[in-house]
């Protein structure tokens, strides 16, 4: 009963969808006002029904009701409450159907929020919204329906893939997802102001709190996966240059992008229409990411091949949005009016330069994940585009970017001063030469780049604190005075701020990590001490326990730094029966930014074990830079300017529609 | 996104990665610099049953048999380049990380400088273009009289005066 509620409530959706897509916009070309207002109560109702949908499969996993196919293979009566609503998106069909939950919270958060949008903007934007919502309804309902029964039900459940049997799980695809579909707000934006032909300033202040909210969430949910990874995975990697990574890698590039020339566009009303272009693509390429992991292309150009329905589909979604909305870009950008001279040397010169390094850091990772797609259909030569190749050619384009950062936002809009923004940087260069300098001599004999890096780090973090200084006149003011400056300072400026250091801070933590790593690799007995970084790890012993769904072999470490015992690290191994496969539980100790990392191998006959202990210095770091630059971007989704409903309706639309 | 990799993982243990560590105690080389000479060869060769990793990382048989050849040849006193052309020729170009640079090649490696001298050149084509035909009109813009210059000099004056007590 539940499962075919929860897949009519779907069906309901799709007709609401598809009124959605087409009756408001029949409004806006009549001038109706009832009819535009038609996409208000549609998208709200659509959230309903979708909300419905998903409530009812998380329903079926809870009560483990084997009778329906997705519940049988993905999970298991004896699971964890936790983990069996986790497994409600662990897989596809459930995932594709929180991608649709999610995309309808978007559609009815522009519904509920967006009152002081002009009606025809509105009315569009949700048109749009509902065409991609249609196309992923169907692609649901024709090749991934997750309410499908078993004509024999099974007793037992076959399982949750161990791996994904862990709280990061729970919470970063829809994090990831926040990201990517929080993204179609600003497609739908791009796409609804080509088709009135019409775009202003009042568009970007639209549109920089939407593609803010989705840039936080994608920013947490790579930083989760990636910190998930690093635990879970077991050999402390922390990212791998995946073809899946790079998926949602190439939208956070594009849509960093897009906030930074936005930021031009709502201030100086230039650069409209590359903004339309990088709307666009940014969206683009979330679905291309969906369409990477969802087919199967991945794994092989033959799995592919082989089980086409589903690719094929997402395919033709995607050909149908890209090729659709760049059509239209084409057709229409050139209605749309360039305006806001500026000068090369200015701040939105600074943020063109951040724009063209992105996009083309971001072309880089596009092809080196999908060339080798390419060659293999196209000449049926297969090679392979990893770590290496991505490390060669991406690196290099994020040290211009960085060493920019600091400038940017020193400069004056129009017309800026490069010289003078130099020389209120001295102080973040000197900081930078010293840090060269420590670095180098604390290392001496290792890596002569490492210790730039960390300068550039440096640099970039003094940069961004230079800003406020200067903003705030600390130093030159009494401190009073600043201290009251440093409250009337816009938030997006602190929000700046933030977000430029986390950069640094991360940066910092890579080049920590990959440059002075140390490992010890080998085969302990119990009693035996193993030396890294100065700690000794003792193993006490090996014990064997009952977990509610899989053995587990548990080591037992004593961790020693000059003969003073530090702590116990308990590192594991667990064998899940029902999927006769296993997962490394990595043994973390945390010592400031720096972690202890153990994780187990196999145990021989006579009692020992294989481990691979890492000292990873300054490791955390790596992920409080994300957690910063979303603190950031938070502190300027505050700001009074982008408050969401704040409170200026009337007069703000009415600007709009004089604004042609 | 690891996640997501995770869901692309259910297939590649399948086919045998197991995702713990690779490189076993057994393995290790006697010597530390041939050692770690081997381990960044290991970071270059592709586990060619794995989805993207290399035989550094993976615990499949054949990444081990991998990682074993390459200390093979190190021993018998290949150099790194040696030891990457024969497993290319066991192997074919599927087993570098890093594909070389070559026709078919050409594409993967020239975009990025392509991509970034292009938006370059488009960047100052773009610029010197509106600076010269709106031109003068625009530096006189741009360009503050004499006049304002005055008045800006005095309310940046005013607007600095409160915190400067003296």
């Amino acid at each position: 009963m539940i499962a075919e509620a929860g897949h009519y409530a779907l069906v309901l959706a799709l007709a609401l969808s598809l009124i959605q897509s087409t009756v408001p916009i029949a409004g806006a070309r009549w001038g109706d006002v009832a009819l535009m207002n038609v996409a208000r109560s549609t998208a709200l109702a659509q959230l309903l029904f979708v909300a419905v949908s998903f409530t009812a499969l998380v329903m079926l996993h809870v009560g483990s009701d084997f009778s329906v196919a997705n519940v049988f293979e993905n999970s298991h009566s004896t699971k964890p409450l936790l983990y069996k609503i986790t497994g409600v998106w662990g897989n596809h069909e459930g995932s594709m159907l929180l991608w649709v939950a999610i995309l309808a919270l978007f559609g009815g958060l522009v519904a509920a929020f967006g009152n002081n949008l002009p009606l025809s903007l509105r009315a569009h934007v949700l048109a749009v919204q509902g065409w991609i919502a249609a196309a992923f309804y169907l692609f649901i309902l024709m090749t991934s329906n997750p309410f499908l029964r078993i004509a024999t039900p099974p007793i037992e459940g076959r399982d949750l893939n161990p791996v994904l049997q862990d709280i990061g799980l729970a919470v970063h695809p829809p994090m990831l997802y926040l990201g990517y579909v929080g993204f179609s707000i600003s497609f739908s934006f791009a796409v609804a102001a080509l088709l009135e032909g019409r775009i202003d300033a009042a568009w970007a202040r639209w549109v920089r709190p939407w593609t803010l909210v989705a840039w936080i969430f994608l920013t947490l949910g790579i930083a989760m996966g990636s910190y998930w990874a690093y635990y879970e995975l077991g050999w402390g990697g922390w990212w791998f240059w995946d073809p899946v990574e790079n998926a949602s890698l190439m939208p956070w590039l594009a849509g960093t992008a897009l906030l930074h020339s936005a930021v031009v566009m709502e201030k100086r009303n230039a650069l409209k229409v590359w903004t339309i272009l990088l709307s666009i693509l940014t969206f683009s390429l979330s679905l291309l990411g969906t369409f990477l992991v969802r087919s199967g292309v991945l794994t092989s150009v033959h799995a592919f091949a082989t089980d086409p329905t589903r690719g094929v589909f997402i395919l033709l979604i995607l050909c149908f949005f890209i090729g659709g909305s760049l059509t239209l870009y084409a057709w229409r950008a050139s209605t749309l009016k360039q305006g806001g001279l500026f000068a090369p040397i200015s701040r939105e010169g600074a943020l063109v330069l951040n724009n063209l390094f992105l996009t083309t850091a971001c072309a880089t990772v596009f092809v080196g994940t999908l060339y080798p797609l390419a060659l293999e259909v196209l000449t049926g030569d297969k090679i392979s585009v990893g770590a290496p190749f991505f490390n060669l050619t991406f690196g290099p384009l994020f040290v211009p970017l960085m060493m920019a950062m600091s400038f940017g936002p020193l400069l004056a809009w129009k017309r800026g001063d490069l010289l003078g923004a130099a020389q209120r940087l001295t102080a973040a260069g000197i900081a930078a030469l010293v840090a060269i300098a420590v670095a180098y001599a604390w290392t001496y004999g290792g890596s002569t780049f490492a210790p730039l890096a960390i300068g550039l780090a440096i640099f970039v973090i003094a940069g961004a604190m230079t800003d406020l200084a200067e903003r705030t006149a600390l130093f030159r003011a009494p401190f009073a005075t600043a201290m009251q400056r440093a409250r009337g300072l816009p938030r997006a400026t602190w929000g700046t701020a933030f977000a430029h250091a986390g950069v640094g801070v991360a940066l910092i933590g890579i080049v920590c990590e990959t440059t002075w790593n140390s490992e010890y690799i080998g085969t302990l007995k119990p009693n035996e001490v193993a030396r890294v970084a100065g700690y000794e790890l003792k193993l006490d012993g090996v014990t064997q326990r009952q977990g509610p769904n899989y053995r587990e072999m548990i080591a037992q470490f004593t961790v020693r730094l000059d003969g003073e015992k530090l702590s116990v690290m308990t590192p594991s191994k667990r064998n899940f029966t029902t999927r006769g496969s296993s997962t490394t539980e990595a043994a973390l100790l945390t010592r400031g930014a720096s972690q202890l990392y153990i994780s187990l191998g196999e145990s021989t006959n006579e009692g020992a074990v294989a481990v691979r202990i890492y000292h990873k210095p300054l490791v955390l770091l790596i992920w409080w830079g994300p957690v910063l630059m979303a603190f950031g971007g938070m502190l300027s989704l505050s700001d009074r300017r982008l408050r969401v409903g704040a409170p200026k309706p009337a007069k703000a639309s009415r600007a709009l529609q004089a604004a042609e | 996104m690891k996640a997501l990799l995770a869901w692309a993982f259910a297939a590649f243990l399948l086919i045998g990665c197991p995702a713990a560590y690779a490189v076993q105690p057994d393995e290790i080389m006697a010597d530390p610099g041939k050692e770690a000479r081997a381990r960044d060869l290991s970071r270059e060769l592709r586990c060619m049953v794995c989805q993207n990793q290399s035989i550094d990382d993976s615990e499949a048989p054949l990444a081990r048999d991998l990682r074993l050849l390459v200390r093979e040849r190190i021993a018998a006193g290949d150099s790194n380049t040696q030891v990457i052309d024969f497993l290319v020729a066991r192997y074919g170009e599927f087993v570098l990380l890093r594909p070389r640079f070559n026709p078919h090649t050409l594409v993967l490696w020239l975009l990025p400088p392509l991509a970034l001298g292009g938006g370059g050149l488009a960047l100052w084509i773009y610029s010197r273009r509106r600076s010269k035909f709106p031109g003068t009109r625009d530096e006189g813009l741009l360009k503050l009289t004499a006049e304002e210059e005055a008045r800006l000099e005095r309310l940046i004056a005013k607007e600095t005066s409160p915190e400067k007590p003296a």
